[in-house]
């Protein structure tokens, strides 16, 4: 495998749906490779900072609302 | 009689008890918006989706049956109501700004082929981030800048990106919730995925 080939692989590889043979040479590659090493750690890094991007805090107005709704809900 | 493994989100719900409801809408509350942006104009749209949602949720809990998580479910809601909204909005605003081009399942590299010499191998290879400092890696700055990469996105990678890498669903749920196949899912979460690395890529350097 090339390294080209390789990061087009990197998301079926971190999604478990390589083939067990193609699983096998992705790693050997990845083994000897500090460029396709460093690319997969970045894909690792870019898919927390996007987790982290979400939080955000619900407006009071909503939240207030919505608790007024969930107890009627559950009384009902 | 086989049980299903209890899905800690539902049970928040079903407990009745409001310190937990108040908990769990603030966890979904960030990746339901991301999602509702994806499909309407704007922040205030995009709230009143979410509250709609919540009060779907409310009025149809009870037929909800357990075929997937409660996550997948909710966030299926959304998305119905989100489209429906924007199937309204859409008889007020310009058909363009409402449908961009999409290039969801485009082909071709998502690596800039200038990066690899012509035995395949990395002639400009990527830097290692492990020498950038965390601090810079987790500050408010960088996490705008991801987040604004994701609404670059195609609205079919975004739509993907946001359910898998935001809201984190599973593959197979995320496959069922839009009806799609589990390669072309994995097809447009790539490209989604590499383009976001792209953005961040230029903004570390």
């Amino acid at each position: 495998m090339t390294c080209r080939e390789v990061v087009e692989l990197m998301t079926d590889y971190l999604d478990n749906s390589l083939s067990p043979g193609d699983r096998a040479r992705f790693e050997q590659h990845l083994s000897g490779c500090d460029g396709c090493t460093a690319y997969l750690a970045q894909l690792r890094a870019a898919r927390a900072l996007m987790d982290h991007s979400a939080i955000e805090p619900v407006p009071e107005l909503m939240r207030a609302e919505l608790v007024k709704a969930f107890k009627t809900w559950k009384s009902g | 009689m086989v049980r299903q493994p209890a899905d800690p989100d539902l049970e928040a719900l079903r407990s009745g008890n409001d310190a937990s409801f108040e908990a769990l809408i603030g966890r979904y509350h960030g990746p339901m918006m991301r999602l509702a942006m994806t499909y309407l104009r704007d922040r205030s749209a995009a709230e009143d989706a979410v509250q709609e949602t919540w009060l779907t949720c409310f009025k149809i809990l009870d037929k909800f049956e357990g075929r997937s998580s409660f996550k997948t479910w909710i966030f299926g809601i959304l998305m119905n109501v989100s489209r429906s909204r924007r199937r309204k909005e859409s008889r007020i605003l310009p058909f363009t700004l409402l449908f961009r081009r999409d290039g969801g399942e485009g082909r071709g590299p998502t690596v800039d082929p200038h990066r690899f010499g012509s035995d395949g191998m990395w002639s400009a290879p990527p830097d290692n981030w492990s020498n950038v400092p965390e601090s810079r890696l987790l500050d408010r700055e960088t996490i705008e800048y991801v987040r604004a990469a994701i609404e670059l996105l195609p609205e079919k990678q975004r739509e993907i990106v946001i359910l898998r890498d935001v809201a984190g669903l599973e593959a197979d749920e995320v496959c069922a919730l839009l009806s799609i196949s589990a390669a072309n899912q994995r097809v447009r979460l790539h490209r989604g995925r590499a383009s976001v690395r792209k953005a961040l890529e230029e903004y570390l350097r």
